[in-house]
């Protein structure tokens, strides 16, 4: 096995082109457990942990520029105002240890369906920033995931940021574990309402993560946007429905299918009622 | 591959390190340093908490080349000299010390929480805590240690 140790983006992308079978290494959550378990033997580790590029973010034009490096502990700490929703399920991710080391470009590396910032990125509209040395592109979220720990990166291409917008309005993430550290999730919901945009996705609860577009259409259409007013129970009750009906979970150690559709349908009501409260109160500041 | 590490504000050297080892593998087995526990091997316990660079970490999660250059702190690096460290101190007069395993992993994160947060609520302990298991006390005394580690800084 080699350890390669690029210190720029640049090199990392040559380096990534000429050993496609490096696996990349940030926070080490995912890939040293699969190393230490003898389950992985990959021809080379490409440490991403001296690229400062990969490290880092900024701000421009109501959009967060997030680094596939920066840790969930940065995240939470340095980002948690203005992205509620993404940092709410990083403040969910195993344990202040794990939270110092993982990050969200490793997430979405693994692609596990039950990662836990996936349902964030899906329902705020999150793009992907994929590189290589044929160059940069960006995919929707939505495209990015593409089967059971599967994603749409090409073996000479690296995750180096993630592009998502400055929470305006409501913004709620939930998880259903047996305690509130060190789980993986049984499920996982999250929901972001701003004007013009209602995002709902579904985690733990299907081959990837996913966005639910039924339940996402009921709130753009039916929510009182104009006259922003609490929902009645049976409106909130539809939305739960529509959410649990875009479920395809299966039975496995962590939950049984039934008991997964059922969370779901809670978690989207409670979170539903909260985000819509967020945002009644972000537009009453604005008029 | 060879590996040139500061540990305990001492550099070290380890040689044929596999390239897929654990920095935890390489404290223990080729430094003599087994103060950080191998239990779980995928981040779930904490016993192997160390700093990197001053921020805890799972070592077993950490590639030993990624530590190439970097400084790491132990459990063994937290005395100075014959003289206990307040948390091991607590850790000591609250008997918050069964069978041991886990406790190096506590001890670090504990240290870590007050150099953030001196007068902790339990709550924020609990969190700190969180990632580190103990499957002997039932954590009431590791929290009386805290509490006094508080206390005494």
């Amino acid at each position: 096995m080699d350890f390669l140790r690029p210190t720029t983006l640049d090199e990392a992308l040559a380096v990534k082109a000429q050993r496609p079978d490096a696996v990349p290494i940030a926070g080490g959550t995912d890939v040293m457990v699969e190393l230490n378990f003898d389950h992985r033997r990959p021809g080379a580790l490409l440490d991403l942990t001296r690229i400062g590029e990969l490290a880092e973010w900024s701000s421009s034009d109501g959009q967060i520029s997030l680094g596939a490096g920066v840790s969930y502990t940065r995240l939470i700490g340095e980002l948690g105002d203005v992205l509620p929703g993404l940092a709410m399920a990083a403040r969910t991710v195993g344990s202040p240890q794990i939270r110092n080391r993982g990050t969200v470009g490793g997430n979405l590396g693994a692609a596990s369906p039950a990662g836990d910032t996936h349902p964030v990125l899906l329902a705020t509209g999150a793009r992907v920033e994929l590189a290589s040395v044929r160059g940069r592109r960006t995919l929707a979220a939505e495209d990015f995931y593409t089967g059971v720990k599967r994603n749409a990166l090409e073996p000479d291409e690296l995750i180096t940021a993630v592009h998502l917008p400055i929470a305006t309005g409501g913004e709620q993430f939930a998880k259903i574990g047996t305690r509130n550290a060190m789980v993986i999730a049984v499920c996982s919901f999250a929901i972001v309402l701003r004007d013009g945009h209602a995002g709902a996705a579904i985690g733990s609860a299907a081959p990837t993560p996913r966005r639910v577009a039924e339940a996402e259409r009921f709130l753009l259409d039916e929510l009182p946007w104009d006259a922003p007013a609490p929902l009645a129970d049976s409106f909130k009750r539809r939305f739960a429905e529509l959410v649990a009906a875009a479920a395809t979970p299966i039975d496995d150690v962590r939950g049984s299918a039934a008991y997964r559709t059922h969370a779901l349908g809670v978690l989207a009501r409670r979170t539903l009622t909260w985000a819509w409260d967020t945002y009644r109160g972000s537009a009453r500041a604005c008029a | 591959m060879r590996l040139n590490v500061t540990v305990n504000g001492e550099r070290r050297q380890a040689d044929d390190v596999w390239e897929g080892e654990s920095l935890l593998y390489v404290l223990r087995e080729r430094l003599g340093l087994p103060g950080s526990k191998n239990a779980c091997e995928q981040g779930e316990c904490g016993s192997c908490t160390v700093y990197l660079d001053d921020v805890p970490a799972c070592s077993c999660l950490v590639a030993a080349g990624q530590a190439e250059g970097r400084e790491v702190r132990t459990v063994e690096g937290l005395a100075e000299g014959e003289a206990l460290d307040p948390v091991q101190q607590s850790f000591v007069d609250a008997g918050a010390v069964q069978c041991g395993f886990c406790t190096p992993g506590l001890v670090v994160a504990a240290h870590d929480l007050l150099d953030r947060v001196p007068d902790p609520s339990d709550e924020e302990i609990r969190e700190a805590l969180a990632g580190n298991l103990c499957r002997c006390t039932g954590y009431e005394k590791i929290l009386d240690a805290v509490r006094t580690a508080a206390g005494a800084r």
